[in-house]
Order: C-alpha cells, then sequence, then structure tokens
C-alpha cells in the first residue's frame, strides 16, 4: 500500500492503494466516480475510457501509478454542467440505449472533436473503433459526432 | 633470498597479465564492426535470420498495411488501430491508451513497452509479405530502414522493442529461437557482407 496523490477532475485526491491497482477500481471504488464503466477489464471495449493529460486512457489496464501527477479527467467533468457540444448533441439526438457504454465513448469523441474538429465518417471511425456500444447504437453516435462538430463551430465550447 | 624476489616479480607480473587481459577485453567489447564477406556464411545466418522476423512476435509489428497483426495467426488487431504519422495510433486510438510500459498480467492481454509503436508512416519497414531476398536487402537500405548505417544495424539487436519480442506476454509464442541465438546471427550475417539469398 502506498499514499497516492492523483489530480482528479481538477482536484487533489489522497488515496492509499497498491500501486498497481488498475486506475478504473481507484475511480469507481475508492472516489466513488461510478459514471465510468468496467466492461471486459483487458481493454478491448472502451467502457472504461478517461482522458489521462488529455489522452484516451483505458483505466481498466492502466495502473494507477501511471496516473499520478497527470491531469485525469472523468465523464462527471467532461463539462461543468453536462454541456460539453458532444452532451448537448447526445442529448438531442437520443443516442444512449442501455447507456452502459456511451461515457467512454463520449471520453473517446471528445479526443476526437479535439485533434479533428471537423471529423469525416472515416476520422469517426479510426477514434471510435475501440469502443464497443452492445446496444449498436454506432449510427446515432456518428451522427451527434458530426453533430457536436457543427455546434462547435457555431461557438458552443467544449 | 633470491627465491621471494623471483616470486614477487612472478606474481607482479601476473597481476600485470591479468590487468592487460582485463583492458582488452573491454576494448573488444565494443562491437568489432570489420567485415569478412563470406556469401555462403552470410545466407545461412540470414535464414536464422529471416525466421525471427517473419515471426508473429517482429512481423505483427510491420505489416503492410496501416493496421498492426495481432496474435499467432497475424490477424489484423481487433479494432483496427491506425499507424498514424509517427506509428504511435491516431485520435482516441493511441498505441499507449491501452499498451502499458509493461505486460498487462493475464492471458491475451495488451502486451506493453515503455516505447510501445509501429514504424512511422514514411518509413514502414514492412515485414509482412517480404521474400528473404527483399527483407534483407530493405534491412541494410539506409533509406528503407531508418537511416541505419552498420553500426546503428548492429545495436537494433538489443533494441528495448525487439527485445520484447521474447516477452510476448500470456498466450503468445515466442519467436523460433533465443534472443542470444538470433544476435548471433544477426551480428554473422551483417559481419559475413549482409549478403542476400537468392530468393
Ligand atoms: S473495461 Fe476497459 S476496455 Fe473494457
Ligand atoms: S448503449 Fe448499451 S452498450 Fe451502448
Amino acid at each position: 500500500m502506498e499514499k497516492l496523490t492523483l489530480t482528479v477532475n481538477g482536484l487533489a485526491r489522497e488515496v492509499n492503494v497498491d500501486p498497481n491497482m488498475p486506475l478504473l477500481w481507484v475511480l469507481r471504488d475508492l472516489l466513488g466516480l461510478t459514471g465510468t464503466k468496467f466492461g471486459c477489464g483487458v481493454a478491448q471495449c472502451g467502457a472504461c475510457t478517461v482522458h489521462v493529460n488529455g489522452e484516451a486512457l483505458r483505466s481498466c489496464v492502466t495502473k494507477v501509478s501511471r496516473a499520478v501527477g497527470q491531469q485525469i479527467i472523468t465523464i462527471e467533468a467532461l463539462s461543468e454542467n453536462n454541456d460539453h457540444p458532444l452532451q448537448l448533441a447526445w442529448a438531442e439526438l437520443d443516442v444512449p440505449q442501455c447507456g452502459y457504454c456511451q461515457s467512454g465513448q463520449l471520453m473517446s469523441a471528445a479526443v476526437l472533436l479535439r485533434e479533428k474538429p471537423n471529423p469525416t465518417d472515416q476520422d469517426i471511425d479510426d477514434a471510435m473503433s475501440g469502443n464497443i456500444c452492445r446496444c449498436g447504437t454506432y449510427p446515432r453516435i456518428r451522427a451527434a459526432i458530426h453533430k457536436a462538430a457543427k455546434m462547435q463551430q457555431e461557438g458552443v465550447k467544449p | 633470498m633470491k627465491k621471494p624476489i623471483i616470486l614477487g616479480l612472478m606474481l607482479l607480473s601476473s597481476v600485470v597479465m591479468a590487468l592487460s587481459f582485463n583492458v582488452s577485453k573491454k576494448e573488444t567489447k565494443t562491437e568489432p564492426l570489420m567485415v569478412v564477406k563470406d556469401s555462403i556464411a552470410s545466407v545461412a545466418a540470414f535464414k536464422q535470420v529471416y525466421a525471427v522476423l517473419m515471426s508473429p512476435r517482429c512481423m505483427n509489428c510491420h505489416p503492410a498495411g496501416n493496421v498492426p497483426l495481432q496474435g499467432d495467426d497475424s490477424h489484423l488487431h481487433t479494432m483496427l488501430p491506425k499507424r498514424g504519422v509517427e506509428g504511435k495510433g491516431v485520435l482516441a486510438m493511441k498505441c499507449s491508451n491501452c499498451h502499458q510500459a509493461e505486460n498487462t498480467p493475464g492471458l491475451h492481454t495488451p502486451p506493453g513497452n515503455p516505447n510501445w509503436h509501429l514504424p512511422p508512416d514514411n518509413m514502414k519497414m514492412v515485414f509482412q509479405g517480404r521474400s528473404a531476398n527483399q527483407l534483407a536487402k530493405q534491412l541494410v537500405n539506409p533509406k528503407q530502414n531508418g537511416n541505419k548505417g552498420m553500426k546503428e544495424l548492429i545495436a537494433h539487436a538489443d533494441d528495448g522493442l525487439v527485445l520484447a519480442g521474447w516477452n510476448p506476454g500470456e498466450g503468445r509464442s515466442l519467436p523460433p529461437i533465443s534472443h542470444a541465438e538470433f544476435k548471433k546471427a544477426w551480428l554473422k550475417w551483417l559481419q559475413t557482407g549482409a549478403f542476400a539469398p537468392a530468393k
């Protein structure tokens, strides 16, 4: 066990953990941030995606020690008031079905929009192929990403 | 009275000899660059090298396309992650989003390395589909091997990612020979003139 200080959603959080513990367990079980989901535990589904220094890391295979000193952002803080263009577009197009995969989808989509503000369908495929949706909401995810890109261009701030 | 002096001199000279052996040992440690051409030995050594480079542990990250390969059957990596400009993936699919600095424990979980990547887009260094003849020529062509000269090629045998091939994580086969045997064959091939097999 070790005392580690993490920066999660802009706040310093101290945890007493085995440094090999997956970041996902720390977020969900110790810090109560249950918006990030556990799907497969082996980097196959994307449900556990969070941002670590802006990259869409799979927190189920990321040791908490890797995240020390880095900026960790979870779905709870993708935006201040659930008003990231992606969240607005998601709500408008009713993207989620069961919802289980959606926080991971949003975190990956946010990296995509940051790097490609006007993504093509191919860019969307390239960015989102690691996030599986067992409900098959892919067409709505694609439409919502295009919509969010448009909103962003019209001035809605991420 | 003379005996101890002679003994002392003998001891001293053996110490000097031992020291000089040490020195010469150190000197030979810098890898010899001398090439003695021998096409038969060279082609024989490359046969072993080729078997390693075409094994899934090496070839899977030297694909013909822009998607890495996976598994002992070298299928396209599930999720189809892309090479990207630097070989480190793209957008929300960067290699190190899943591949950690070390192997993740468990069967078929992501293998890891601090420097996990594919060759970059402008220097793809493709192994997949190359004949022994083609690959041998490609490996010593600086325009196709990442601007490596003899020294860099020799050093490459101990590159961290090359070594990772022999620490592939649970559920993956090893290259056909040990790293020590590979390195020996690699050096032999280079030092005998890096001849390409006929086919
Ligand atoms: S839970 Fe992490 S990728 Fe599936
Ligand atoms: S909405 Fe159910 S898994 Fe994606």
